[in-house]
């Protein structure tokens, strides 16, 4: 045996020498391997974004079409013929704030006026949440300024008991359904009013009653889960649909394509949102393929029916929602929107953007700020004035301030004021199994034995 | 441990598997059956066969091939409400979805403290001795049995793989159901070189007709001895009851068949009255089920060992094809473990 594999490797050995990688090959060899030929060395494209701290950010070559101007397919559209969609953008908003275009959805006045009131809470909250965090009151939180178009225009085209999958980035679809504040800041203080019992990390909601899933902190899970609840549906002839969120570098887990394939082969009545907020964290769109073509493109090989849509518009993000809505509860199948807006602060509170983009990026986004166009929009029909604003804001600060002191009453992060030990082991399965039982008992009398 | 007992026949397993889902589905509404191939065509192991006939295409549907979506999607139906049975096709490919398994199924409940729940049955063909390779062969077992939230159960029997099934089905958290396809249509003692055996005769092959349940949780005594425990499940349950009788030793033969939540009571007390223990798995040996096992042996029974416990499994390579019988615990192997453990 020992003589057997020596004299093997030896011969091996002697034979690999001149195999030994391209470098060693002659001219000869080399010209066979086609290597002789004058062609130039591939090079690895690594994707940067445009501008990088210290630059000074300049978007005005970013093709923007002129609200209005995108045509309206019938919502039984065949997706084939939908292709321009999915590389224009959607805008009812022009710069006077003026709604033109066939997405008008002519909303009456009390439902605008609404939507701007949820925006404003959300950002209300988003603040208060940030330096709640900053104050070591709690470990972490996600604010989603500049991006509550998004969730609260969509929110007020579904129906309050379509199921939403959110991403962690869709705080305003619980604020827009009314949701109380004080239930959403016992669960980011994980306290002892948290019905989440302080297992989750803070804003991985879950509210059944509002239709909204329990948020998880992997990304795109939620895509597929979707799809099949809205599968479910129309399997049991309801005619409730779900919707779900991911952001634009979530776009690149294989759980939007499974999902986007399963919504497609089986005409589930969904809508699959991408929020292309440009950044992943401190990655850039590029990352996710946005270099090479848009998120909404992403439709068209599946065959499902994509919109990309100006998403810092409250009426563009509601009548893109409500086309797709529309189509999916007349069994026309699933619709991906995009939603192209700017993630105009921190990815959360463990983040500092300053350190990877430039600085005033946000301030020159060209589609502005989604409550500033919305106000504006108000004011220009003659149902608002910055008053009313004004007061609206100060109402809202208050009415966050006086639900955060009765929230904190019941305690906030590391103050004690949480649910009991024991409660880790519940909910794990639904009737508790032995060894956990014991686990349970055994961190009982650690805990005792410790003077706890 | 029955209920509503029926009438019996003779059933292979992959019959008794097909009449759970047939049982299920006719019982429960919201009992909707997804995977590759398992709709028109009946599953490629026959298991779904007939189905999709009797209940409609919106109940039993072929797939599209991707395991995230297959799992993702059956989570989404059951927070609807839906009680769904997802086919993985083998084992071995289970590994796409272990992130919608391992964090969004089995977390569900735990996370949104009860909102939403995963009642589904994730049922997949497991196990070696089949010539399949690398990837038609794995046991993951040891993957899902560290995972918080997850039940895993493995039966050795037509009769327990029906009742098993059921209770899977009916049961409200997460069940990762891996079938033994060596012994799909008749049990095998590892002497690969006789004829193959049908069910016909095995007293685990007479199947009532309707409905019954065998709880989950509960391990089943083969075999009742003195001189020394084995644990083992599937397809390993038969291997070793062959060699125990081979061999004439007074063993008891413990089939575990629920691996979480284990029946510890059933494991305590046979290994305290016999002093021996020893433990039997395909799967590979490092950080396999078999070391949970032999370390709750080792803290409950100390004091009643006469000898180390003792682990008979796979080997710590991937699964090979030609070397399948050096691979797999059959007799040779079992028989060496059984000698060493009674020299103690």
């Amino acid at each position: 045996m020992g003589d057997r594999s020596g004299s093997g490797a030896g011969k091996a050995g002697e034979e690999r020498v001149p195999q030994a990688g391209r470098g060693h090959l002659d001219a000869s060899e080399r010209e066979l391997a086609g290597q002789g030929r004058n062609l130039p060395p591939l090079q690895l494209h690594v994707p940067e974004p445009r501008y990088r701290p210290g630059d000074a950010a300049d978007f005005s070559d970013l093709e923007i079409p002129a609200a209005g101007t995108a045509p309206r397919p019938d919502e039984a559209a065949d997706p084939g013929t939908m292709r321009d969609m999915a590389y224009g953008l959607v805008r009812v908003l022009d710069d006077e704030g003026q709604a033109v275009g066939p997405w008008d959805p002519k909303l009456p006045a009390k439902t605008l006026i609404r939507m701007l009131r949820a925006m404003a809470l959300t950002r209300a909250f988003d603040a208060r949440m940030f330096r709640a965090q900053r104050q070591g009151k709690t470990s972490f939180y996600m604010k989603s300024t500049g991006e509550e178009a998004v969730s609260i225009a969509a929110a007020a085209a579904l129906a309050s008991d379509d199921m939403c999958f959110p991403s962690y980035r869709q705080q305003g679809v619980l604020i827009a359904r009314g949701w109380p504040l004080i239930d959403m800041m016992n669960q980011i203080y994980s306290n002892k009013g948290d019905r989440l019992k302080g297992r989750q990390l803070p804003i991985m909601y879950s509210a059944r009653e509002a239709s909204f899933f329990s948020i998880s902190g992997n990304l795109a899970t939620q895509y597929p889960q979707a799809v099949g609840w809205a599968m479910a549906s129309a399997a049991r002839g309801d005619t409730r649909i779900a919707a779900t969120w991911c952001g634009e570098g979530s776009t690149a887990e294989g759980d939007f394509h499974s999902a986007c394939t399963f919504a497609s082969v089986y005409r589930a009545p969904v809508i699959l949102n991408v929020v292309n907020n440009q950044w992943a964290i401190s990655s850039f769109s590029g990352f996710a393929g946005a270099e090479a073509t848009t998120f909404a493109a992403r439709a068209i090989g599946y065959g499902i029916a994509g919109l990309r849509i100006d998403g810092n518009d409250a009426l563009a993000v509601y009548a893109a929602t409500r086309w797709a809505a529309d189509r999916a509860r007349a069994n026309g199948g699933p619709t991906l929107i995009e939603h192209f807006t700017y993630r105009a602060e921190g990815h959360s509170t463990s983040d500092d953007p300053s350190a990877y983009r430039s600085a005033d990026e946000g301030s020159h986004w060209p589609l502005g700020d989604p409550i500033a166009r919305l106000k504006q929009h108000c004011i220009a029909l003659g149902i608002w004035d910055e008053e009313r604003q004004a007061a609206m804001d100060k109402e809202l600060a208050e009415q966050v301030r006086d639900a955060a002191r009765e929230a904190e009453k019941n305690g906030i992060l590391g103050h004690g004021l949480h649910h009991p030990m024991e409660s880790m082991f519940e909910d794990v399965f639904e009737e508790m199994p032995w060894h956990l039982r014991e686990q349970q008992q055994q961190m009982l009398d650690e805990a005792k034995a410790a003077g706890l | 441990m029955t209920e509503a007992a029926t009438e019996t026949r003779q059933m292979s397993m992959i019959q008794a598997i097909n009449s759970a889902l047939d049982v299920m589905m006719e019982r429960d509404p919201e009992v909707v059956v997804m995977g590759e191939d398992v709709g028109f065509f009946g599953g490629v192991f026959r298991a779904t066969a007939g189905l999709q006939k009797k209940y409609g295409k919106n109940r039993v549907f072929d797939t599209p091939i991707t395991e995230i979506g297959i799992i993702g999607v059956a989570i989404g139906m059951g927070a609807y409400g839906l009680r769904p049975v997802p086919e993985i096709q083998f084992a071995d490919y289970i590994y796409p979805a272990l992130d919608q398994l391992v964090s969004e199924a089995a977390r569900l409940r735990y996370r949104s403290a009860g909102e939403f729940i995963s009642p589904m049955t994730v049922r997949s063909p497991f196990g070696g001795g089949i010539f399949g390779g690398q990837t038609h062969s794995q046991s993951p077992e040891g993957i899902f049995t560290h995972v918080s939230g997850v039940k895993t159960v493995i039966p050795s029997t037509p009769y327990d793989a029906k009742g098993l099934l059921i209770a899977a089905i009916e049961d409200n958290d997460p069940v990762i159901f891996f079938e033994p396809k060596r012994i799909y249509n008749g049990p095998f003692d590892g002497h690969y070189d006789r004829p193959s055996k049908s069910w016909a005769g095995h007293p685990g092959a007479m199947v009532p007709e309707g409905y019954y349940r065998v709880p989950l949780g509960r391990a089943r005594t083969v075999r009742a001895g003195e001189a020394l425990t084995i644990l083992c499940y599937g397809t390993m349950e038969h291997v070793v009851e062959s060699m125990v009788i081979e061999m004439g030793v007074d063993a008891e033969i413990i089939d575990l068949r629920t691996l979480v939540p284990l029946d510890i009571e059933a494991v305590e007390r046979s290994v305290k009255k016999t002093g021996r223990c020893m433990i039997v798995h395909e799967a590979t040996r490092t950080s396999g089920y078999g070391a949970e096992l032999s370390a709750l042996v080792q803290e409950r029974c100390f004091y009643h060992l006469e000898a180390p416990v003792e682990r008979v499994t796979g080997f710590d390579t991937p699964y090979p094809h030609s070397l399948e019988w050096a691979y797999f615990p059959g007799p040779v192997r079992i028989r060496e473990a059984i000698n060493k453990i009674m020299r103690e």
